[in-house]
C-alpha cells in the first residue's frame, strides 16, 4: 500500500496503529469529508526514484543556455561565492530548522541572525536591523509601509532612477490602499531634484532613492536628507550591498531607512531567488520595523542568550494590527549573507568593491571607444554604467545573446524614449578577456 | 559562546580575491566614499568554519531532532532535492526579460509552466503564478488578486472574513492589502460558527479566508456550504495551503467552491525550512482571476515555447521583482514528480494517522478540546496540568531537555494552554512511541513534581532566557 518510501511504515505497522485508534482502514480517518466533497480527479504521473528524478532534473537545466556571458544585472548580480558559503549554510542543523521559536534549541539560528542583523546595521550605518525580509523589492514596499505608519502620512514620492521592478512592487503592494505615490522621471540619468523639491511638502511620508541607481549613477543624499528632515518626512534608500565595502553608507548620509536585495552577499543568480530582502533603520523606528528581529539577553545564571524580540509588532500575536504580515523571511539567505561577509571581511570587501569598479571602468573606456557609441561621462558609476547605441539596444542586446554574451540590460522596456540605451554590468568575476570579447561582439554588431 | 565579531583580529582574512587584471580606475570624489570601512569580521577560514559549525551544533533540526511543530509541516527534506536544486544556480533571471531572452531559459521557464500544471491539478484551480516568496505572501497576493477582480466589476469592498482560529498571517496580510476584518468565532464543534458566519456576512465582505483543515486540525464538513454563502454575497473564498498536507489526492480546494489558493511549498512539498525560510507561495486562483495575476507570466506558444505572456492591463503587477524563490521551486518540482500521485496520496494518508496515532496515545494525559478524528495534526490543551501550576511552557522545555524539538504552543488562540503537534508522514512509529512516552512523563511529572518542569531547560547551551529584558533593551546589534 505504500508507494512513497518517505514514509517508513510497514503494513504490520500501520494495523497496528490503526487498531490502537480503534479502526480498520486507513480511509476512515477521512470518514468526515462528506463523498459529494471529495477529488473527482488525481492525475498526476506516477513516482519514480531519486536517481530518475535527478536526471530529470539535470536534462530541464541542461535545456537553459550554460556558459552565458553575463554583462547584465537589474539587481541580481554575477558575483563570487567563496565554498565555504555552501559547506557551512549546507549544515542540516540550519537548513532544516525552522523559525527559532523556541530559543533555547535555537541559540545557533538566533546568535547568526543577531550578527546578522550587526553586519546589515555596520554596512548601512543604521541602528537597528530586522532578521531579513523577501527580496529588495519587497523590502522598498515594506519601508514605504513603515515610512507611512511612522509618519501617519499618505504620500510616497518615488525617484524614477530605483529599479523598475521594485517600483511596480511597491506600487502592487500600495494599489489598494488610499496611499498616493507620485514617480519623478530621471533627468539624465539622475534624480531630478528640481521636481522632488517642487513637490516635497507636509503630505510627504517618505522619498524612495537608489544608489547607485538603476542607470549605474552613484549619487550623494546628505543634502537631501536634510531638506526632506525639514519637512518631517523620511528617506528611504535602496542600496547594493558590495557598492558599500566603498561608498558613503546610507547612515553617514542622513538616510532614515536603508533597503536592499541581499542576493550579491553569497546567494547564487538562481534564475532569480531565493535571495533575501533586507532593511535597517534608525533605532526610534525599531517598534515600526517589519518581520523578526533577534534581540540580545541573558537567562537566570546571566549567561548570555539571544531571542526574537518585539513580538507584539507581529501577526502571530497582534493579528490584522501587525506591523506586516510576514512569517516565513529568507533567514538561510540571510545566513549566507553574513558567512559571505565574513569571509571577504573588512577589508575584503573593500577590495572587492574597488574591483568591481576598476572592471566597469576598464570596459567604460573600452566602449566608449566604439564609434558611434557614447557613455554618459561626468557621473561617477560603480559597477554599471549606461551607453547609448547609434540604434536600438534591443536588436543589438538578441544579436550578441547569439553569441552567448548577454550584453546589458537595454531600457526601452522600462523607460519611454530610451530605445537606444543600454546598461552594462561588470563584476569581479569578468576577466580582461571577456570585457574584450564583450567590446568586440558590440563594435561587430553595430557594424552590420 | 563568543560573537563572530568578537573572534576579530585585524588583519586577518577568510578570501583571497582574484588580482585585477584591469587598470585601477580614478579614486571616486570623496564625498561619494565611505569615511570608514564597514565593521566586518575579519578572521581565518578554518576559524570562520568552526564559528559557524559549533552555532549550527546549538540547534535542533529535522535533520537531528523529531520536530513535531504544528501548522510547520515540518517532514524530512530528501537530499536529493538539494542537488537538484543546485544545478540551476548560475542562471540570471534578467535573460529571460531581455528581448528574445526566453530562447535561452527553456529549461527553467519550462519548469515554473510544469510545477504550475501539477499544482492546478493538486489544487483544482487554473491558474497558478509562481512569483509570491512565502505563504503569507501568497495571501497577500490572493487579497490584492481579490480586490482588482472586484475593483475589475465597478466595486471596492471593504471587508475580509476571518475564523478565529485563523493564522495570524490571514488577518495580517488582508489588513496590508487594504481590508478590515471580520473574525467569527469558532463553535464548540471545533469549526467556524455557521450562524454567527451568516450574520457577519454581507455585500461589503470581499472574501473569506479559510484554513481547511484548521488550526484544530479538523475537516469542515460544512465548507461547500460556507462557499455558497459567500458566493452568495458576491464574496470569494480563499484557502489557505498551510494545511494542505492532510487532504492530497483527498479534496481539490478547487473543487468545495474555493476561488484562490496558496500554497506553502516548504511545508507540503517537502523543502527545507530554513530556520526560518525561504518559503515559497505560489497562488492558484479560477478562471475569473487570471486576468489580474501577477507579472511577469510565463506561457506556452503555438510552437510549444515557453515565452512571456504580453503584458494585460488588468494586472495587479509584480508582487517581487523575478520570478519568485526558483531554487526552492526547483526542490518542490523535483519532490512532486518524484512522489508522483501514489506517492502524494501516502503523504496525506500517513500524515493523517500519524496524527490520530499520538491523539490517541495521549487523550489520556491530556485534555483534548475537540475530540474528533483529526486530519494532520492534533490540538491538545495543558488544562490539566495547569491545575498543578504547569504551563504548555513547561512541558515544552521538558520536551527540549528530552532532545524533542516542541509541538507549536499556545496557538490556537482559542485552546487555552494550546499544545498542536505536527508529526507528519515521514516519521516511525518507534520515534513517535519515544516521543509519546516523554509527554507521558511530562503529564506524570507535572503532578508529582512540578518544579522540574518550570527548571527546564537544563541541559542546553542557555535556559529560559529573559524576553522582557531583550524587549526593554532592545539590543539587536552587537556595538563597537
Amino acid at each position: 500500500m505504500n508507494d512513497n518510501h518517505y514514509c517508513p511504515h510497514t503494513p504490520e505497522e500501520i494495523s497496528e496503529m490503526l487498531s490502537i485508534i480503534g479502526i480498520s482502514s486507513v480511509e476512515e480517518l477521512f470518514a468526515a469529508i462528506p463523498g459529494e466533497l471529495r477529488a473527482k480527479s488525481f492525475n498526476l504521473p506516477p513516482g519514480i526514484s531519486e536517481f530518475e528524478t535527478f536526471d530529470r532534473m539535470k536534462a530541464i537545466a541542461g535545456e537553459n543556455k550554460s556558459d552565458m556571458l553575463n554583462f547584465i544585472g537589474g539587481g541580481f548580480y554575477d558575483h563570487i561565492i567563496p565554498a565555504a558559503v555552501d559547506h557551512l549554510s549546507g549544515r542540516a542543523e540550519f537548513y532544516t530548522a525552522y523559525t527559532p521559536y523556541q530559543p533555547e534549541c535555537s541559540q545557533g539560528t538566533l546568535q547568526a541572525l543577531f550578527e546578522y542583523q550587526t553586519a546589515i546595521c555596520r554596512l548601512t550605518g543604521l541602528d537597528v536591523s530586522n532578521a531579513s525580509l523577501y527580496d529588495g523589492g519587497t523590502a522598498c514596499a515594506e519601508a514605504a509601509m513603515m515610512a507611512l505608519r511612522v509618519t501617519g502620512r499618505n504620500r510616497i514620492i518615488i525617484d524614477g532612477c530605483v529599479n523598475p521592478f521594485s517600483r511596480q512592487v511597491l506600487k502592487t503592494y500600495l494599489f489598494n490602499l488610499d496611499v498616493d505615490i507620485v514617480e519623478i522621471p530621471p533627468l539624465d540619468g539622475q534624480l531630478n531634484r528640481n521636481a522632488l523639491t517642487e513637490m516635497l511638502d507636509d503630505s510627504v511620508a517618505a522619498v524612495l532613492v537608489q544608489n547607485p541607481n538603476f542607470f549605474g549613477c552613484i549619487d550623494e543624499f546628505t543634502e537631501l536628507a536634510a531638506q526632506i528632515h525639514a519637512k518631517q518626512a523620511l528617506l528611504i534608500a535602496s542600496v547594493y550591498p558590495i557598492s558599500l565595502g566603498i561608498l558613503k553608507s546610507p547612515g553617514e548620509m542622513g538616510v532614515d531607512i536603508a533597503v536592499g536585495d541581499g542576493q550579491s552577499l553569497g546567494n547564487p543568480l538562481s534564475f532569480g531567488g531565493p535571495s533575501f530582502g533586507f532593511i535597517a533603520a534608525r533605532k526610534t523606528f525599531i517598534r515600526n520595523m517589519p518581520g523578526r528581529i533577534i534581540g540580545e539577553t541573558v537567562d537566570k545564571q546571566g549567561r548570555r542568550g539571544f531571542v526574537l524580540t518585539l513580538q507584539a509588532r507581529e501577526q502571530h500575536i497582534k493579528r490584522q494590527k501587525a506591523t506586516s504580515n510576514i512569517c516565513s523571511n529568507q533567514g538561510l539567505c540571510a545566513l549566507r549573507g553574513l558567512i559571505f561577509l565574513s569571509s571577504v571581511g573588512k577589508s575584503g570587501l573593500a577590495e572587492m568593491a574597488i574591483l568591481n569598479r576598476d572592471k566597469a571602468e576598464y570596459a567604460k573606456s573600452q566602449i566608449s571607444g566604439i564609434p558611434g557609441v557614447t557613455v554618459l561621462q561626468g557621473i561617477p558609476t560603480f559597477n554599471e554604467f549606461t551607453v547609448a547605441l547609434p540604434q536600438s539596444a534591443d536588436l543589438v542586446v538578441s544579436a550578441l545573446l547569439k553569441k552567448n554574451i548577454a550584453a546589458g540590460v537595454p531600457l526601452g522596456q522600462y523607460y519611454e524614449g530610451s530605445e537606444n540605451f543600454l546598461v552594462v554590468t561588470v563584476t569581479e568575476k569578468r576577466t580582461r578577456k571577456e570585457i574584450d570579447c564583450l567590446v568586440k561582439s558590440l563594435e561587430e554588431a553595430l557594424c552590420n | 559562546m563568543q560573537l563572530i565579531y568578537e573572534q576579530s583580529v585585524s588583519g586577518r582574512r577568510g578570501v583571497k580575491l582574484p588580482a585585477s587584471d584591469v587598470p585601477s580606475a580614478a579614486c571616486l570624489p570623496k564625498n561619494l566614499l565611505r569615511s570608514e570601512a564597514a565593521g566586518l569580521p575579519e578572521l581565518s577560514e578554518l576559524d570562520l568554519v568552526r564559528h559557524f559549525t559549533r552555532l549550527s551544533r546549538r540547534n535542533f533540526s529535522v535533520d537531528t531532532n523529531f520536530y513535531p511543530l504544528g501548522s510547520c509541516s515540518m517532514k524530512y527534506n530528501a537530499k536529493v532535492l538539494e542537488n537538484s536544486a543546485a544545478l540551476f544556480a548560475p542562471f540570471h533571471p534578467m535573460t529571460a526579460l531581455l528581448p528574445g531572452g526566453e530562447e535561452y531559459c527553456q529549461g527553467t521557464l519550462g519548469m515554473l509552466y510544469d510545477l504550475g500544471q501539477l499544482l492546478t491539478d493538486i489544487t483544482g484551480m487554473d491558474e497558478v503564478t509562481t512569483q509570491p516568496l512565502a505563504g503569507a505572501h501568497g495571501e497577500m497576493t490572493g487579497i490584492l488578486l481579490i480586490s482588482a477582480y472586484h475593483r475589475a466589476r465597478g466595486k471596492k469592498k471593504k471587508y475580509v472574513v476571518v475564523p478565529d482560529s485563523s493564522h495570524g498571517t490571514n488577518p495580517a496580510s488582508a489588513a496590508i492589502a487594504g481590508y478590515e476584518i471580520i473574525t467569527v468565532p469558532t463553535a464548540p464543534y471545533g469549526d467556524m460558527d455557521l450562524d454567527l458566519f451568516r450574520q457577519a456576512m454581507n455585500d461589503e465582505v470581499a472574501a473569506v479566508m479559510m484554513t481547511c483543515p484548521n488550526t484544530l486540525g479538523l475537516f469542515n464538513p460544512h465548507i461547500k456550504e460556507i462557499s455558497d454563502i459567500a458566493h452568495s454575497h458576491d464574496a470569494l473564498m480563499y484557502y489557505d495551503g498551510a494545511n494542505l498536507n492532510a487532504i492530497m489526492g483527498k479534496v481539490k480546494p478547487g473543487d468545495v467552491g474555493f476561488d484562490v489558493i496558496h500554497v506553502n511549498l516548504h511545508k507540503t512539498f517537502g523543502t527545507p525550512h530554513g530556520g526560518g525560510g525561504p518559503g515559497s507561495g505560489p497562488v492558484g486562483v479560477k478562471k475569473a482571476l487570471a486576468p489580474f495575476l501577477p507579472q511577469p507570466r510565463i506561457v506556452m506558444d503555438d510552437e510549444g515555447k515557453f515565452v512571456m505572456e504580453s503584458v494585460k492591463s488588468g494586472t495587479i503587477g509584480r508582487t517581487a521583482n523575478f520570478f519568485g524563490n526558483f531554487g526552492v521551486m526547483a526542490k518542490a518540482y523535483a519532490y512532486i514528480i518524484m512522489l508522483g500521485r501514489e506517492g502524494l496520496i501516502n503523504v496525506s494518508e500517513q500524515a493523517v494517522l500519524n496524527a490520530n496515532y499520538i491523539k490517541e496515545r495521549l487523550r489520556d494525559y491530556y485534555e483534548l478540546p475537540y475530540d474528533k478524528t483529526c486530519m494532520h495534526e492534533c490540538v491538545f490543551s495543558a488544562s490539566r496540568q495547569l491545575e498543578h501550576g504547569v504551563h504548555a511552557i513547561d512541558i515544552s522545555k521538558f520536551l527540549i531537555d528530552r532532545g524533542y524539538h516542541p509541538p507549536t504552543v499556545y496557538f490556537p488562540m482559542i485552546v487555552k494552554e494550546a499544545i498542536m503537534i505536527e508529526p507528519t508522514e515521514t516519521e516511525s512509529k518507534a520515534t513517535m512511541d519515544a516521543f509519546i512516552e516523554v509527554m507521558i512523563e511530562a503529564a506524570k511529572t507535572a503532578e508529582s513534581n512540578p518544579q522540574a518542569l518550570h527548571e527546564a531547560p537544563l541541559t542546553m547551551p542557555v535556559g529560559r532566557l529573559d524576553e522582557t529584558k531583550a524587549a526593554r533593551e532592545q539590543n539587536v546589534c552587537c556595538a563597537g
